[in-house]
């Protein structure tokens, strides 16, 4: 997204157009939505965290000083409002241990080491799509495996890929959002998409 | 590079990290390779799928709700 968008962006919304505010909360409502349900886990929850946050920015708008783009800046506090709600909501249910227990910053094959021979090449290998209907691949029931697949990941898988794929974000600004190392954005990331290849792979065959 | 060992840098070679030296021997492997390719094929198709998931829609109610507190907000 070109920066001369954002700043333009910027000045409406401080102006009060409301045009571009709902533009703004239609565009970024769903990947706000599923980075909420990395942390709280449970959609009316998440919901709470999406309004929260948007509150909190309406609020900010003029102390926002454009270090990082407008984008970031509302993705930054999303996180933010979602972990202060997890660390409320973890005195009643068990969900903060699973964060505890989290390993994805590890290197781990993604791929079940009995599909390969011993010389370490395909013994059965993933068969091509192209002969399964699109509009089944890119279907909606398709979509579900997606989001259930995802939903499923460790949180800290969770939180890259959603970033990275759902919201769009580069690598770069990953790391800086989450505070995490190049190289273990790289190395959840690649858990992530693996994880969901193998659940389409196993809805699709 | 065998089958195992290409897999795992999959994520690399979209994001366009490899060495160079990497990235031809990852291609060369790719080019004979039908498991490979389709796995590579996946990959892209999963992070597509993924993608979509940003489409969900803002339940009206919240609409209007953040839509008076900008208005609201901004009075003041």
């Amino acid at each position: 997204m070109g920066e001369g968008i954002e700043d333009s962006e910027l000045a409406a919304l401080r102006a009060g157009d409301e045009a571009a505010f709902r533009s703004l909360i239609r565009r970024y409502h769903g990947p706000m939505f599923r980075l909420a349900m990395t942390y709280v886990g449970d959609r009316g929850v998440a919901e709470d965290v999406v309004q929260e946050s948007w509150l909190t920015c309406v609020r900010g708008l003029d102390r926002f000083e454009g270090r990082s783009s407008l984008k970031t800046w509302i993705f930054g506090i999303v996180i933010n409002t979602a972990r202060s709600r997890r660390r409320k909501e973890s005195r009643i249910l068990p969900f903060a241990s699973f964060w505890r227990r989290d390993d994805s910053d590890q290197r781990r094959p993604t791929v079940d080491r009995s599909r390969f021979g011993s010389d370490g090449m395909w013994q059965s290998g993933p068969l091509s799509w192209d002969s399964i209907p699109e509009s089944k691949v890119l279907g909606d029931e398709t979509v579900q495996h997606v989001r259930a697949a995802i939903e499923a990941l460790p949180p800290k898988q969770r939180e890259v890929i959603v970033l990275r794929d759902v919201a769009g974000f580069e690598a770069g600004e990953v790391s800086s959002l989450l505070g995490i190392s190049a190289a273990n954005e790289r190395v959840r990331l690649h858990r992530a998409r693996a994880a969901v290849r193998q659940a389409l792979e196993e809805y699709l065959r | 590079m065998n089958c195992r060992q290409v897999v795992e840098l999959m994520t690399d070679y979209i994001e366009g990290i490899l060495s160079t030296d990497e990235r031809a021997r990852f291609e060369a492997h790719i080019a004979g390779c039908d498991g490979c390719r389709a796995y590579l094929a996946q990959m892209r198709t999963a992070r597509k799928l993924t993608h979509t998931l940003a489409d969900e829609p803002l339940p009206a109610s919240l609409e209007r709700e953040l839509l008076d507190a900008f208005r609201n907000w901004r009075r003041l």
